[in-house]
């Protein structure tokens, strides 16, 4: 398993057009966006977990792939906890540190916020193929063909970086620069290889320009697709789905009274 | 990295007077670079949000300093900015930056993609100011610090930062248009120039401006 | 517009071939001084195949770039002269032409081998229902058996050459033009991209331009040689034959392989009693995948002594773990089990395994000269690159100078001391990684496929050059393909991918 072409079962969610799972991430994460209350992120994510079940990803490569989510939710949450705009009650304070009342219910609501933007974002984007999104955002939201698929050859050509960085590494171990030289040596063993990398993938970039061109592509005549992407009467009840959990989420902090608009 | 003065290979200065018309659609090698860079930055960033945790745990003992870690997001649109010199190529290059790292995965999810969408704007709309006429150090640091300016206020409003205290907000803003500026407009312009010795651009503006540094080319 | 004379029919009469006419052609890249072709005037009838000779610089690749019609606009260069194929120009004949480059990696657009087939078609808006049978003719056509969702990315690198040339035949092109194509494939892709070429002139009568500079390949695949002169126009232009016979000098001296001009081998004066340096009992080789902790073992049971002044060769087929048993050797990776010591004349008072020592203790006694010399690239100008390895050293200035100097002399690079090793010639970046190496002065030299892709005056040089290494005493283990590499040089050759990875005497003349 590739870090950006995921091994994708066939599964419902999988079969799902992409352009249909873009819509439901960005609808989701606007409305939970719009507000920092503990409700509103608390039922999205309650609702989101009953139908992640439906993910069509196995539990090793859900852990594995949504890891940062689960590591940066509680960082979050503990930040704004201490550091967090104060209210009601205080309950400790150290320094710059005050605990408030206020500020642990918006560290929770940060923390659960996370989570209900961050785990369908990944799950969506982790069981879609790259050519398959290029080919929706092409063919159903009719974006320029050109960009989308110049941005899908670019995408797969950082499929062999990480093989490039490990030669790069193992050539500065050789060249007697692999280990030492304190902080300064660190960076420029980052720096270093980065760069390098730079050079060869625009390199290779030019060189694969070329030969798309040399296959006709990059004119403005019409050009035809040998896949279809179409949007299925599942992709819009996947879109109702996403519509009606942010729509419920919010509905429900409102009625809680929790609901607290960020822009006003 | 310093020019010779016995210089092989004379560059070819335009005579005045002689300018070939601008030529502001994107060829195919644009749209391709543009991408490569897009998506070899959205990788870093995707590192650099895996490594954003610790570190803005260590900057936290006076919150609103993990805004200088920000720039690490914004360099992609000056990059591919300064190299494709096209209108677009500083929001196209952090957008596809920005995908990228979403789909790896990130914790922020979907809003991955409107932050590179608003900091590209942050980029780009200063290159415009300057008719993507003018690519010297100083429009390249101005770059930088548009974005750290749109990732500044878009952090204070939308995330857990607009839960702080004004004065913490307002010392996250200032980092992170310091950060822009350095991290994302400084550091953008030397790769630049770096890669232009390397006859990377050969195919770029930016590769063929009189570089200085004598090359290998032959005939 | 005048009508496309001459119809050649192949087996598929509608695949018209494509008539070439150049008359005082040029072309100038911008922001360099000199045109890289000047003056050039050509006339290539439908279904002839050529092949296209000449020194580096002459502009081959040049003239086949305008053929297919990417150099690009005014923003990128001048043109003077007419270059018309069927009476059209370059340009607007796109779709009728057909380009497969150099490098593998750099031409495969799609991720699976079907929609990178398709990739070309839909460019020129086949529709779909005829798109699929297209491809699958294509595949056909050149070999490739495989399914159409199989991972462009596993691909070996013959097998990447023909998935290019698959796409461009599903275009269904009256020009093939190919750009050095096999000059980055082992010998069985060389041949099998060689068939896949014929198999498809054979059936389809087009038009072709071939430059290589492996011409005992495709000697007899082509019925005419043009070759370029790199002061302009054409040098000469006649049979295979007789242009081979007439030019041969001076085209062996410009770097091609001429069948009846083979490079001499050097002699060699062999140490006496050579001393271990090196020695594995039961070696394991792997790498250790991304995100995982144990290495997957691709190489196993590895028994070798490494000996100073013998050159060890190390054989066999693609993915059986030559590099990576080269790089174990070289104390970069980690063995996967098995025993892999250092004599103690070579360790030299540290631990005897060498995976486990500093870069710079490596530095003196193993040097590495990796398959893609790029990747060894340190430093903005050949002269500081050379410098940075006796700097970790810790030598003197004066020192590392002269050393420094004294290399760059013997590897004719001191004309290049301040360029940026990125745009050196292939030839140039592998005399320069091999200099790096040198610049230390290592008793074991690990050299991963070393004469790749080089033309037969590199491929000299550099045989010349380890010979003397070898005299001098220097240990040689190298991973090749290269069966005259391994006839040059090798006194010892063992050939992994076997059951027992087989231990040959010496193949050394």
């Amino acid at each position: 398993m590739s870090l950006l072409t995921p091994t994708i079962r066939p599964s419902v969610v999988a079969r799902l057009n992409p352009v249909a799972k873009l819509a439901v991430a960005l609808t989701v994460s606007c409305a939970l966006l719009l507000s920092i209350d503990w409700v509103s992120a608390g039922v999205a994510l309650l609702l989101e977990a009953v139908l992640l079940v439906w993910s069509g990803l196995s539990a090793r490569q859900f852990w594995l792939r949504t890891a940062p989510v689960w590591i940066a939710a509680p960082m979050a949450s503990i930040t704004t906890v201490l550091y967090g705009e104060d209210s009601g009650a205080l309950l400790w304070q150290f320094g710059f540190i005050s605990v408030t009342e206020g500020s642990a219910q918006l560290g929770l609501a940060i923390g659960l916020r996370v989570l209900a933007i961050g785990l369908p974002g990944i799950v969506l984007l982790a069981t879609t193929d790259p050519t398959d999104l290029a080919d929706g955002l092409a063919q159903v939201l009719r974006l320029p063909a050109r960009f989308v698929l110049g941005g899908l050859a670019g995408l797969r050509l950082v499929g062999m970086f990480i093989e490039d960085w490990h030669c790069l590494t193992l050539a500065r171990r050789a060249r007697g620069v692999g280990d030492g030289g304190g902080v300064r040596g660190a960076a420029r063993r980052f720096f270093g290889p980065a760069f390098s990398l730079l050079v060869i993938s625009v390199r290779r970039g030019s060189k694969l320009a070329t030969a798309m061109e040399a296959r006709g592509f990059g004119s403005d005549e019409p050009r035809t697709w040998a896949r279809l992407s179409q949007v299925r009467a599942a992709d819009a009840v996947l879109v109702g789905v996403g519509c009606a959990i942010s729509g419920i989420a919010i509905a429900v902090a409102v009625w809680a009274g929790t609901w607290s608009f960020v822009l006003a | 990295m310093h020019a010779s003065t016995t210089s092989r290979h004379q560059p070819v200065r335009q005579s005045p007077g002689v300018r070939k018309p601008r030529n502001f659609r994107w060829r195919v090698v644009d749209i391709v670079v543009a991408s490569v860079i897009g998506v070899a930055s959205g990788v870093i960033f995707w590192a650099w949000g895996l490594a954003w945790s610790p570190l803005s745990a260590i900057l936290a003992f006076t919150p609103g300093l993990e805004g200088l870690l920000a720039g690490g997001w914004l360099f992609a649109g000056v990059l591919g900015g300064l190299i494709i010199r096209k209108p677009g190529a500083a929001l196209y290059t952090e957008v596809i930056a920005a995908v990228v790292s979403m789909l790896i995965g990130t914790q922020w999810g979907f809003s991955t993609l409107i932050w590179g969408i608003v900091e590209g704007l942050g980029a780009e709309i200063v290159l415009a100011l300057f008719f993507y006429a003018n690519w010297r150090l100083g429009v390249a640091l101005l770059a930088g610090a548009g974005a750290g300016v749109a990732v500044g206020l878009l952090d204070t409003t939308f995330t857990s930062y607009s839960a702080l205290d004004f004065a913490y907000k307002a010392v996250y803003f200032v980092s992170a248009v310091v950060s822009g500026t350095v991290l994302a407009g400084l550091l953008s312009w030397l790769a630049v120039r770096g890669l232009a010795r390397t006859g990377a651009l050969s195919r770029f503006a930016a590769g063929r401006e009189g570089s200085r540094a004598p090359s290998a080319a032959r005939s | 517009m005048p009508a496309p004379t001459s119809f050649t029919p192949g087996r598929e009469p509608h695949r018209r071939a494509v008539q070439i006419r150049a008359h005082d052609w040029g072309w100038r890249h911008a922001g360099r001084h000199n045109p890289a072709v000047s003056g050039l005037g050509l006339q290539i009838e439908p279904g002839e195949r050529v092949l296209l000779l000449g020194a580096s610089g002459a502009g081959k690749s040049t003239l086949l770039h305008a053929l297919a019609g990417v150099l690009g606009d005014a923003e990128d260069g001048d043109a003077t002269g007419s270059l018309l194929i069927d009476g059209r120009r370059a340009a607007e004949a796109r779709g009728r032409v057909g380009l497969v480059l150099q490098d593998p990696d750099s031409q495969v657009v799609l991720a699976r081998v079907g929609d990178d087939v398709a990739f070309g078609c839909e460019n020129l808006a086949v529709p779909r229902a005829e798109i699929w049978p297209r491809v699958r003719r294509a595949l056909a056509e050149v070999g490739l058996d495989l399914p159409l969702d199989h991972p462009t990315s596993s691909l070996s690198g013959g097998q990447k050459q023909r998935l290019a040339l698959a796409g461009v035949l599903a275009m269904q092109p009256g020009l093939l033009l190919l750009d050095e194509p096999t000059a980055n494939l082992d010998p069985e892709g060389v041949i099998d991209v060689r068939d896949a070429v014929v198999r498809s002139l054979d059936l389809s009568g087009a038009t072709c331009v071939i430059i290589e500079h492996r011409v005992e390949v495709w000697q007899d695949v082509v019925d005419r040689v043009i070759v370029l002169d790199p002061a302009g126009g054409v040098l000469a232009d006649g049979a295979t034959r007789d242009i081979l016979a007439s030019q041969g000098e001076r085209l062996a001296q410009a770097g091609v392989w001429v069948p009846a001009l083979p490079p001499r081998f050097p002699t060699r004066h062999p140490v006496p009693q050579p001393q271990t340096l090196l020695r594995a009992e039961g070696l394991m080789v792997g790498r250790v995948p991304f995100g995982r902790r144990t290495a997957s073992v691709v190489a196993d049971n590895i028994t070798l002594d490494v000996r100073a002044g013998t050159a060890s060769v190390v054989t066999g087929p693609n993915g059986a773990g030559k590099s990576t048993l080269a790089l174990t050797l070289a104390g970069l990776l980690a063995p996967a089990g098995g025993m892999l010591r250092a004599s103690d004349a070579f360790s030299a008072g540290i631990r005897p395994e060498p995976h486990r020592w500093r870069s710079t203790q490596l530095l003196t006694r193993i040097g590495t000269v990796f398959q893609d010399p790029e990747h060894q690239f340190l430093a903005a100008t050949v002269r500081d690159d050379l410098l940075i390895g006796p700097r970790a050293l810790g030598l003197s200035v004066v020192q590392q100078t002269s050393r420094v100097d004294e290399l760059m002399l013997r590897l004719r690079l001191d004309h290049l001391a301040d360029a940026n090793p990125f745009t050196l010639s292939g030839g140039e970046k592998r005399r320069m990684s091999v200099a790096t190496v040198l610049a230390t002065r290592p008793r074991l030299l690990v050299l991963d496929e070393p004469t790749f892709g080089q033309d037969s005056r590199t491929w000299q040089e550099l045989v010349t050059l380890l010979a003397e290494l070898l005299d001098e005493g220097t240990a040689i283990v190298a991973v090749t393909h290269d069966a005259q590499f391994v006839s040059a040089l090798a006194d010892e050759e063992y050939r992994l991918g076997t059951p027992d990875p087989i231990r040959l005497g010496s193949g050394a003349l």
